[in-house]
């Protein structure tokens, strides 16, 4: 076996493709990189502006108004456990990181899902793209990251978008797909063009799939904070991470706790967005 | 009216599968659905539709479940592209349309109700109706307008701003046809349009439908599966049976000379009484003036061979009947026939069903006169003639398309 088919050097080839991106394509790197970091960190700066009372305040009125009394209520007291840990600014930097990527996942993913939805060949091509993304371990792509872009925030945002950004593209592609062919058909048939059929018909219809993915990208982005953490991306996941190596069991769970804390506030806000949406389409 | 072709359809084949090209050889080879399914793989949707709509006329495709009826209906707006043929609009080829001309034609001309409705569930009533001007870019007041006359059309005002799914399924697809409406298209597709409604539902759309047309005028093509929903609202009846016209004409040509036995089967179960008229079984009715004496109408009742005889005025209008007894007696008596008339007797208009005659038709001690909207005679129904026809006897059964042979004959 082994002298009939010599072992494919499948691991020089790929070294050899991360050497070759890396050397030609710095500039373009270094560009995203300071890009990434400046959005990060002007984030972070305008949230850390905001003193901790009033944003507390703010979340617990949003969670009001797009949810309901009991998740308003949660976040009021959860996020006033998050402040009395000790960890409000390695929250602020989370909030910062996971905001990035899933505002690029959305950039990115909805068109690409929209895309892939119309044309049968994209979509071939894109859904073993999306496979790969979410099953490759992360750690894999994660040290071509840090050659890429160095130490910090931004390979971690880049992590946490190739992570997270599947569901995002997936559930866009299913929701425009599931939107029932008779009804796609009537539009057609009243003589719509492509561009009416998809922002009149078939995006609405679909939205509270697409925004159900978004959630799930969410969550995805928030469960990569520690592996983030691990090529210096600042946050919860540094202080779990630093706890971890550290053996202080009791540390990791505070940190972990206010993981789980904001993983839940933005989870039920974000869910409540969608249900909404369906609540004013049936009207019941 | 009649003469003006709307739609034309010509040589319309669907092959739905890969190898068309080489379908479309053996089919003109000659080769039937299944050879050519086993041959390339490829299925036969449609086999060479032709015929012609009438400008005004409710035009009903029928067939039952896979004959290729649904296919037919999508290559009239090129929501399935043939696979070869043309459709001509108003002359014009559609199939061999830009997607721009096409678009224009679906916007303008031709409008489609669905089966499942086909609503969109995110809009309200008004907003679904709007659909086909708002993507026209009508002005937001003009579509409105528009919308809500189409609304009003169907009965549906005061549901406006109402969503889709609060309203039963009748009153959903009465917005599925004021939003086909609103467009104020030529022609109407409307591709099963009623048959996701309950039977009671549905017999009062088709009423609706006919009711509407007698005002619009549209040119309406109307899928279905339910032969009596066919006979009831056809015009003429397109019988389509593995993807292949069998047969085109009137609902009566149908029932009566069905084309062959696959017809001939489809049509043996329906109920006679339902489609059939007074107007297919009257006979020639004899008529007295009033202005003649009795010995006159005594006299046509001798020759005749008949006991009782209408008695009309100069327009023909019926005024009653006499029996052979009363005009004896008359004549004894020196009475004119305006004294002994009875002017009490049942009177049917020509369009009443069978089944709506039985009950009169056996009560009746004199025939039963047919008129016209102006109580014009025009025929006598006798029982015979009502058996004879609901046994299926060619005979007793008129071609109501001439309706001269049934003139009345009165004696002056």
């Amino acid at each position: 076996m082994e002298n009939l088919f010599p072992k494919l050097p499948v691991a020089d080839w790929i070294d050899a493709f991360v050497d070759w991106l890396t050397s030609t394509f710095a500039v373009a790197f270094d560009g995203i990189s300071s890009v990434l970091e400046s959005v990060v960190e002007g984030l972070v700066t305008v949230l850390t502006f905001i003193p901790s009372y009033v944003f507390i305040i703010l979340l617990t009125l949003i969670a009001w108004k797009l949810a309901n009394k009991g998740i308003a209520l949660f976040t009021f007291i959860g996020l006033l456990l998050v402040a009395n840990l000790g960890y409000w600014d390695p929250m602020l930097d989370t909030l910062a990181l996971v905001l990035t990527s899933v505002i690029i996942s959305i950039i990115i993913g909805i068109p690409t899902g929209i895309w892939a939805s119309q044309k049968k060949t994209v979509k071939q091509i894109v859904v073993p793209i999306l496979d790969f993304m979410q099953t490759m371990p992360a750690f894999v792509y994660l040290i071509p990251a840090i050659f890429f872009f160095n130490i910090g925030v931004v390979p971690g945002v880049v992590a946490s978008v190739i992570f997270a950004m599947p569901p995002t593209i997936r559930l866009t592609i299913l929701g425009i797909q599931q939107v029932p062919s008779d009804i796609t058909e009537a539009t057609e048939a009243f003589g719509s063009t492509t561009s009416q059929k998809l922002f009149k018909v078939q995006l609405p219809l679909a939205m509270p799939t697409i925004l159900a993915g978004i959630n799930q990208s969410i969550m995805l982005a928030l469960s990569m904070v520690v592996i983030a953490a691990m090529v210096g991306a600042p946050g919860l996941g540094a202080d779990v991470y630093r706890a971890v190596t550290q053996i202080q069991i009791g540390r990791g769970f505070e940190a972990g706790i206010a993981i789980v804390v904001v993983a839940i506030i933005l989870d039920r806000i974000t869910q409540n967005i969608g249900n909404k949406n369906q609540g004013g389409v049936s009207g019941k | 009216m009649k003469e003006t072709v709307k739609v034309k359809v010509e040589d319309v084949t669907k092959i739905f599968g890969k190898n068309s090209k080489k379908a479309i050889a053996l089919l003109e080879n000659g080769d039937t659905k299944g050879e050519i399914l086993k041959k390339t793989g490829s299925t036969v949707g449609v086999n060479k539709a032709n015929f012609e709509v009438y400008a005004g006329e409710i035009f009903v495709i029928m067939g039952l479940s896979g004959s290729g009826k649904s296919t037919l209906v999508r290559m009239l707006n090129r929501l399935i592209d043939p696979t070869i043929g043309k459709v001509y609009i108003d002359g014009k080829d559609i199939v061999a349309m830009s997607k721009e001309e096409l678009r224009k034609v679906r916007r303008e001309k031709i409008s489609m109700v669905f089966q499942k409705f086909a609503l969109l569930p995110h809009r309200t009533i008004l907003e679904n109706t709007e659909y086909g001007l708002e993507i026209q870019g009508v002005e937001k007041e003009a579509r409105k307008t528009r919308a809500m006359e189409s609304l009003k059309l169907v009965g549906l005002e005061g549901y406006e701003n109402q969503y889709p799914d609060q309203l039963s399924g009748g009153m959903q697809q009465r917005v599925g046809l004021a939003r086909a409406l609103a467009n104020d298209p030529d022609v109407l597709l409307m591709d099963e349009a009623f048959s996701a409604l309950d039977p009671l539902i549905r017999k009062d759309m088709q009423d609706e439908l006919l009711d509407l047309q007698s005002n619009m005028e549209k040119t309406i093509i109307f899928i279905t599966h339910d032969l009596d929903e066919a006979l009831r609202i056809g015009d003429r009846i397109a019988l389509m049976k593995d993807g292949s016209i069998v047969q085109v004409g009137t609902p009566e040509e149908i029932l009566m000379n069905p084309s062959n036995d696959y017809v001939e089967r489809f049509v043996e179960d329906v109920d006679l009484s339902k489609v059939l008229t007074a107007n297919h079984v009257m006979k020639r009715a004899e008529a007295v003036n009033i202005d003649k004496g009795p010995r006159v109408a005594l006299k046509m009742m001798k020759e005749l061979g008949i006991s009782s005889i209408y008695v009309v005025n100069k327009r023909k209008t019926l005024l009653g009947a006499i029996t052979a007894d009363q005009a004896k007696q008359a004549v004894e008596q020196g009475q004119s026939i305006h004294d002994i008339l009875i002017d009490s007797i049942d009177t049917v208009i020509g369009e009443t069903l069978l089944t709506d005659l039985f009950d009169t038709v056996s009560q009746a001690t004199i025939p039963v006169a047919v008129v016209d909207e102006a109580n014009r005679l025009k025929g006598i129904v006798v029982r015979g003639a009502v058996l004879g026809a609901l046994a299926g006897n060619n005979e007793n059964i008129n071609n109501t398309e001439l309706p001269e042979s049934q003139k009345v004959e009165v004696t002056n």
